[in-house]
Parts: C-alpha cells; sequence; structure tokens
C-alpha cells in the first residue's frame, strides 16, 4: 500500500479505529478456527490409530473403526463421478467451444446450472428420495445416493471446465485451425490438455463436495453402518457417521471426534491439491506466453 | 501424448471395475430391509446378526426413524419387515403384527437430579409447561428442560395417551428423535427431564451413562416390573408385514420369536415373549 | 486418438458432428437436471397444493401434522431469525476480513489468513454441528437453558458463510482497478477514507452478489442447524428459545411423513428451491452488468 500523507488529526484517530476493529476480527476469526481445530484434535486424537481406518463399526459406532464406511464413502464418490464428469465436462466443452457466448441455448444452459448450484442440499435429497429410490425403484442404495449426489456436482464441474477452457489462448485455437486439425482433434489433443489443471482442480473441488455433503444422503443412501456388498446396498457416507453418532449414540464422541479429523484431513488433502494444481498452472501460463 | 493414453487406460480399467462390482449384485445374497422404531432397532441388530451367522448368504440391512416410518415402509414395499414399539391400531388392521418382547416407557433424569419420584400430575404440569422450575417439586434452583419425542415415534404416542394430552400442549424445549438421542440429550443436561424406553435406558445405565430411571405411580421403572405385568407403561415390541409372511420374512420372524434368542432379548434389557 | 490412425486429421466432417452431437446430449441431460428436479418437486406436492389452500399455511393453529394442522409461520420465523442473525455476524466479519487481506496485511500474513479462511470454507456442515452440538450448546446451557437454540444456530450458521462473504469480498476488492486507489492516494486520502470512499464503492456489487450467495446458503443449511438449534416449532421470544427451520424440518419428518405430510413437506422443498432461485437470480442479474 502506497504511503498516505495524514492531513488531519481526526482522520488519524478514525483511521487508527477502523484498524483496530479490523485487527479484531481478524483476531476473532483465527481464534474460533483454533479453537475448533484444537477441540477436535483434543477429542479424536487418542482415538485414531490404523486399526480405526480398516475395522467396521461395532456397537453402533462406539467400538472399532470405520473401515466399512470409508468404503462406503469411496462407493458413493466413485458413483458420483462416473455419472457427473461425462455429462458435466461435455456441457462445458459444448458452452465454452461450440455455442456463442450471448446465444440463448447457451444462456438457459448457464442459468439452470446457476440455480442448481444453490439449491439446498436437502432439496436434493428430496429429490433423489422421490426419483431415484422410489421411481426408479433404486431403494436405498449406494447408486441412489450417487446419483443424487451426481446431480449436486455437475454446476461445479460444468463452471471450472468452462472457465478452464474459456482461459486457453484463442492463438491456440487459430493455430490448429491452420495446421488444418479438425475441431476434435484441436479438442482432443490441444485444448484438453492445456486445460486439464483447471479440469482436474474443480474435479476436486467436486470430490471435496461431494465428501462433506450429509443431507442429500440421508434419505438416499440410507444408514447401514456395515461393509457393503454391491451397490444396491445401502452404505453410510463418513459425513453421516458423525452426524449419527454425534446425535444418537451416547458414547459416541470420541469416535466422532476422530471421524471428524478423517473427514478434515482428507478434505485438506484434496483442497490443497486442487489449489497446486490451479497455481501450476497458472505459473506455466505466464511462463508460456 | 503418451501421458494422455496412459490415463485413457486408467479410465477404462477403472470402469470396467466399477462395472464388476455391479454385477455380483444382481446374483447378491437374499436381503432384508427392517426399518422402523428406534427403539427395537438395537434388539432387532443383534438378532439379525445371529440370524446372518446361522443362514450364511443373507443380508439384513435395519434402519431407524420410527414406528410411523416402520408402518409407512411396510406399507409401501419399501421395506420388507417393519418394526414397530406399539401394539397397531385401528387403522392398521391390514397389516400383520407379531410379537418379540415387551417393554415399557419410563422418564429420565439425570443421575445428579436431586428429585427421586414425580407423581402423574406432576409430569403433566412440567411437560404443558406449568411447572418451570426443579425448586416445585423438591429439587435444586434451576429451570426445567423438557425433551420432548418428536410426532410419528409410538413412545409418545404412548406418553401422550397415558397423561392425557394431547401434542399441541406440550411446552417442550429441545425435540428429539431416537431413544439414543433421548439420552444422550438428558445426560448432557443435569436439567432435563425426558421419556425414552426402559430397555434402551437400562442398557445405556449399564455402559456408564449419568442417568437414572424414575418410578411410574409408585412403581419402580425396571425390566422385572414390566416382566410382572405391573408397570402402568409397558407396551409390545411387534414385526409386521404387510402380507402372510413366507420365505426369508417367515423364516426370520420365527427365528426372532423363537427360544434360541431369549439370551438377546435379555440382554437390551426387554422381556421375552417365551417367558409369559 | 492419434495411435489408432496414421495421421492426425480424422475423418474430418464426420467426427466433428458426431463430437457436436454427443456433446449436445450431454448439455441436454445436464440441463433438464434442474427441470427434473422442479417436475417431481410438484408431482410430489400436488395432491396438498390441489386440496388445500395455500392459506392454511399460514392461519392454522400450529405445525402438528399428525393432527393435520400444518401452520408454516413459525418455521418460516425460525428460518428468517437464524438466517439474518448469521447474516448480521457473518458481513462485518467477512468484509473486515477481506479488507484485511488486500489492504492491511503484510504479504505473508495475507497468505497465510487467506489460507485459513479457504480452510474454514472446507470444513463441513456436519463437523461445524458437531462442534456446535459438543462444545457451544453446553457453553449456551450455562448462560440460559437449554443450550441448543437460535443462538447456537445463528453462531454455527455465520462461521459457516463468513468465508463465502470473505472470499467474494477479497476477489472483487482485488479487481478494484489500481488507478482509482493511486489517484485517491494521490488526492491526499487516508487509508481508511480510500477503503471507504473508493474501493468499497467500486467493488459494492460483487460484495452485495457474495452476501446474497450466503444468504441462499444460509437459508438451504440443514445439518448444523439441525444439530444445534433444538427444533422445537415455535416462535423465538429470545434468542435462547429453541427454533426450527424449513430445511431441518424437512429432514427430521421426511422418514415418517405419509400422504398430505409428506406433500406438505415437498411444498416446502419448494418454496426453499424458489426462494434460492430468486437470490440467484439477483446474482445473476448483479453479475450480469459486469461480463462482456
Amino acid at each position: 500500500m502506497l504511503e498516505l500523507t495524514v492531513v488531519n488529526k481526526w482522520y488519524h484517530y478514525r483511521d487508527r479505529l477502523m484498524q483496530g476493529i479490523i485487527y479484531f476480527a481478524v483476531i476473532l476469526v483465527c481464534c474460533v478456527f483454533i479453537w475448533i481445530l484444537v477441540d477436535l484434535l483434543q477429542g479424536g486424537w487418542k482415538h485414531l490409530s490404523l486399526d480405526f481406518l480398516f475395522d467396521s463399526p461395532r456397537d453402533a459406532g462406539r467400538g472399532g473403526g470405520i473401515g466399512s464406511i470409508l468404503v462406503s464413502t469411496l462407493l458413493i464418490l466413485l458413483v458420483a463421478l462416473v455419472a457427473a464428469l461425462p455429462l458435466g465436462w461435455s456441457t462445458a466443452v459444448l458452452l465454452a467451444e461450440f455455442v456463442p457466448a450471448g446465444s440463448h441455448s447457451g444462456r438457459s444452459i448457464r442459468y439452470s446450472m446457476q440455480v442448481l448450484a444453490g439449491v439446498p442440499s436437502i432439496v436434493f435429497g428430496l429429490f433423489g428420495n422421490a426419483f431415484f429410490s422410489i421411481y426408479l425403484e433404486l431403494g436405498f442404495s449406494i447408486l441412489s445416493g450417487g446419483l443424487t449426489l451426481a446431480c449436486m456436482l455437475l454446476p461445479i464441474l460444468v463452471s471450472t471446465a468452462e472457465a478452464g477452457l474459456r482461459a486457453v489462448p484463442n492463438s491456440y485455437r487459430l493455430s490448429a485451425t491452420a495446421l488444418g486439425m479438425s475441431r476434435s482433434a484441436a479438442l482432443f489433443h490441444l485444448l484438453l490438455p492445456v486445460a486439464s489443471p483447471t479440469l482436474a482442480a474443480g474435479l476436486l473441488l467436486g470430490i471435496g463436495r461431494a465428501a462433506a455433503e450429509t443431507a442429500a444422503l440421508l434419505f438416499t443412501s440410507g444408514y447401514v453402518a456395515r461393509m457393503p456388498g454391491s451397490l444396491l446396498d445401502s452404505g453410510r457416507a463418513l459425513a453421516l457417521h458423525i452426524f449419527d453418532l454425534s446425535m444418537n449414540v451416547p458414547g459416541g464422541d470420541a469416535p466422532a471426534y476422530a471421524s471428524a479429523l478423517v473427514l478434515v484431513a482428507l478434505l485438506l488433502c484434496i483442497n490443497i491439491l486442487a489449489m497446486q494444481l490451479v497455481q501450476g498452472w497458472q505459473r506455466r501460463r505466464i511462463t508460456s506466453e | 501424448m503418451r501421458l494422455n493414453k496412459d490415463k485413457f487406460f486408467i479410465c477404462i480399467a477403472l470402469l470396467a471395475v466399477s462395472i464388476g462390482w455391479l454385477k455380483p449384485g444382481y446374483v447378491a445374497s437374499e436381503k432384508l430391509v427392517l426399518t422402523g422404531s428406534s427403539t427395537v432397532a438395537p434388539l432387532v441388530g443383534e438378532l439379525a446378526r445371529r440370524f446372518e451367522l446361522v443362514n450364511s448368504g443373507v443380508r439384513i440391512d435395519v434402519q431407524t426413524g420410527g414406528s410411523s416410518r416402520g408402518i409407512n415402509d411396510t406399507r409401501n414395499a419399501i421395506a420388507d419387515i417393519g418394526m414397530v414399539s406399539r401394539a397397531l391400531k385401528q387403522q392398521e388392521k391390514d397389516l400383520y403384527a407379531f410379537t418379540i418382547a415387551l417393554d415399557g416407557i419410563s422418564i429420565i433424569l439425570h443421575a445428579s437430579n436431586r428429585v427421586a419420584e414425580l407423581s402423574r400430575q406432576q409430569i403433566v404440569d412440567i411437560y404443558s409447561g406449568k411447572i418451570t422450575n426443579w425448586k416445585m417439586v423438591g429439587g435444586q434452583d434451576a429451570h426445567i428442560t423438557v425433551v420432548n419425542k418428536a410426532e410419528g415415534r409410538s413412545t409418545l404416542e404412548l406418553f401422550l395417551n397415558y397423561l392425557k394430552l394431547r401434542n399441541s400442549e406440550i411446552q417442550p424445549h429441545v425435540i428429539i428423535g431416537d431413544n439414543q438421542q433421548g439420552i444422550k440429550t438428558v445426560a448432557g443436561n443435569p436439567n432435563s427431564i425426558g421419556y425414552v424406553s426402559i430397555g434402551a435406558a437400562e442398557y445405556e445405565v449399564g455402559h456408564g451413562v449419568a442417568i437414572k430411571l424414575l418410578p411410574l405411580d409408585g412403581i419402580d421403572a425396571s425390566v422385572t416390573n414390566v416382566r410382572r405385568g405391573i408397570f402402568p407403561l409397558s407396551r409390545p415390541l411387534n414385526l409386521i408385514t404387510n402380507s402372510v409372511p413366507t420365505g426369508l420374512v417367515k423364516d426370520f420372524i420365527e427365528f426372532a420369536r423363537s427360544k434360541q434368542v431369549n439370551d438377546l432379548v435379555e440382554a437390551q434389557y426387554f422381556v421375552s415373549v417365551d417367558a409369559n | 486418438m492419434t495411435w489408432l490412425r496414421r495421421n492426425i486429421l480424422f475423418l474430418l466432417m464426420r467426427t466433428d458432428t458426431l463430437l457436436h452431437w454427443v456433446l449436445r446430449v450431454g448439455a441436454v441431460i445436464s440441463a433438464l437436471v434442474m427441470f427434473l428436479i422442479l417436475l417431481f418437486l410438484l408431482v410430489e406436492s400436488w395432491p396438498v397444493l390441489q386440496h388445500k389452500s395455500p392459506l392454511r399455511f399460514f392461519t392454522d393453529a400450529s405445525w402438528h401434522p399428525l393432527e393435520g394442522t400444518y401452520n408454516l409461520m413459525p418455521i418460516l420465523s425460525g428460518t428468517l431469525f437464524a438466517s439474518i442473525g448469521a447474516l448480521l455476524l457473518a458481513i462485518p466479519l467477512g468484509i473486515a476480513s477481506a479488507l484485511y487481506i488486500v489492504y492491511y496485511a503484510a504479504p505473508c500474513c495475507a497468505l497465510w489468513y487467506r489460507r485459513l479462511i479457504e480452510l474454514l470454507a472446507g470444513i463441513p456442515s456436519v463437523v461445524f454441528g458437531f462442534w456446535g452440538l459438543t462444545t457451544l450448546v453446553p457453553l449456551i446451557n450455562q448462560l440460559h437453558p437449554p443450550g441448543a437454540s437460535l443462538l447456537a444456530g445463528i453462531l454455527v450458521l455465520a462461521l459457516m458463510i463468513l468465508p463465502t462473504i470473505a472470499l467474494t469480498a477479497h476477489a472483487t476488492l482485488l479487481a478494484v482497478p489500481d488507478e482509482y486507489l493511486r489517484a485517491a492516494a494521490a488526492l491526499g486520502l487516508s487509508r481508511w477514507g480510500v477503503i471507504a470512499g473508493v474501493a468499497l464503492p467500486a467493488a459494492q456489487t460483487g460484495i452485495v452478489a457474495g452476501v446474497i450467495l450466503a444468504a441462499g446458503r444460509a437459508i438451504g443449511e440443514t445439518m448444523a442447524v439441525l444439530m444445534v438449534a433444538g427444533n422445537v416449532v415455535q416462535h423465538a421470544g429470545s434468542l435462547f428459545d429453541p427454533i426450527r427451520t424449513l430445511a431441518a424440518n424437512i429432514a427430521l419428518e421426511m422418514a415418517y411423513a405419509m400422504g398430505d405430510h409428506r406433500a406438505v413437506l415437498f411444498v416446502s422443498g419448494l418454496v426453499l428451491m424458489f426462494l434460492v432461485m430468486v437470490l440467484s437470480g439477483m446474482v445473476g442479474w448483479l453479475g450480469g452488468n459486469h461480463h462482456a
């Protein structure tokens, strides 16, 4: 910030006051954050162990570990990604490459993505229950939970992928045409690889959001805490396990803290990875220009 | 370019693996889905575990949600068997009920609460908001935190029936769902009062949770008194189906009512029906 | 793919058209999802919309679905109070955080604080609810029973929407052109004078958009509020009264709702969805003024 000359004493005091208020707000936020982290660590550190990560829960979750729950969470995520990635990325490619920016269809697709992005997760849960569980007769299963999550992931994937593709300089596309490449060739060999860090970052953000999701899974993938035998079995996601342990299980606080630590650590890794990818991509862009 | 090819093959491999996982699902073991009362669920969970040990290749899924959910899901064939912690009502006579145990409902307080007994009228007044402080019933000077069950729970209905109250007359401070949530809430707040299944409460007391059960109308709330038939708020724990049970459903219900599982029933602090 | 052919030129026309059609199908399915959601919500709530007049949602005696009364007002007021309270707390803290990162902090502190905020944004709502249940509720209980109350809900919600406001404000403040700031400095304005007089007004559209996004998130939040707010259907008489929000109501009662009750829950889901659609429409309209 540039050196600013102070003309009036009153302005000087006002500035100092506002600075104090802002510093106070920042310290408040920092303290609360540290409080939450310390609480989580204090409560769950002792309960964490390698066994905890691999055993199945026993005695309503008070004993044993979260092995089967991690497997269920992974399966739900996989189903969601397999369903959402093709749809999301093809929508993004269409919006970025094939449809003019201001066209009617482009704007309506973008608007519907924007609306989807804001819909509360419990409404997705209602929809998932009515459509996947009851109408398509999938019942309480990993499949219906994963498909509901896929609907939630679409907006994130579409917006990040479209942004990534739009950020590829036009010179690439013009050079490809000059070389006589078809649009598909230009897309697969040139544009997608260049935009891939942003695509990957969007993917990771989507995974992060899906892993933290609870309300949408309450009525679609059920509560059963055992190791799922197939995609049509009910499975409990990690976030749901934390919810059940904290609300319904007296004496379930310690495993809940430990599970919360695992979940937060997982999300942390995903977010850091996503940030590294985007930063690496930005750096590459700057150095290559 | 090479990286693209490798990534492509990895994706195909992953896809194949996930489709491969789907296949066994259709050739899957037989499956039973039970939903309903949170009172019955722990017992049925234990029964299911033993049943699966005896009959391999069977998978039984148990989920809570309240007795109304049990009735709802059984009617809509979302669940194979419903769990209900009361007798069936007149309008539910199209369903088939099979009693597997007996249980009671008890008022619970925090273990540190000095109050040792409450009369029926005192309980009515506490729940309808006329008595708001523990010192009015002989306890310490603190506001009473009233814990009530959510609608759709048969524990709530039986409790209201007993007190001759309607749900709209109750002034709760916290609303809870499952029995275990009620126990956890009362154990976490020294000035609260709630009501849960005797089986669930005695089970948790046995595990060291800081609650105590109050006698009702002068009779101690214990599984012995439920067995003797003298406890005022007793109820049957039922498994319900929407048609005459056949096959796996019939096997499981017979197993649940047989003498082989009496030890499981007693371990959850319920009364086994054969004993009567 | 390259290894399938001897050169990189595909059968030009056909591959491109094929790709275009595949992409169109994918995009249409994605766009359909929103319509599918609206359709199913409408279909499931139709029984109640057909038979009962919407006025009943406001004039019935109370919310006791098993007794047939469906007054949504206490639940709506609970949602409103919780969201507004959370916004009142989170807006100053969020904007202050953004101002700190952009104008006041040394570069290393700014980096770490921004990372902290992004981390806060990444913590799942269940973990916030869990922490609230085990730490905040007993604390509030000592102040004034029962502990699980509107105040707990407001605090937890504020923590959750704070990062949204802070990060959007941060992005918008960074986009304020440097010339504005230099010109203000040249005119002799003090630091706060520049911020209040030049930077904040220039960034106000973006900050308002961020606030509206945060409001949408606060209204739709389910789990954290479910765990800490007490879930009693009543108009909150004070900050320490327990309340129930619309989203938490759906989560609580959905499992056992039958017939009309279930349809009413879907109606409240529709209400939530329309609220959020209106809010995101406003954000889009505000943002539309900026995009080329």
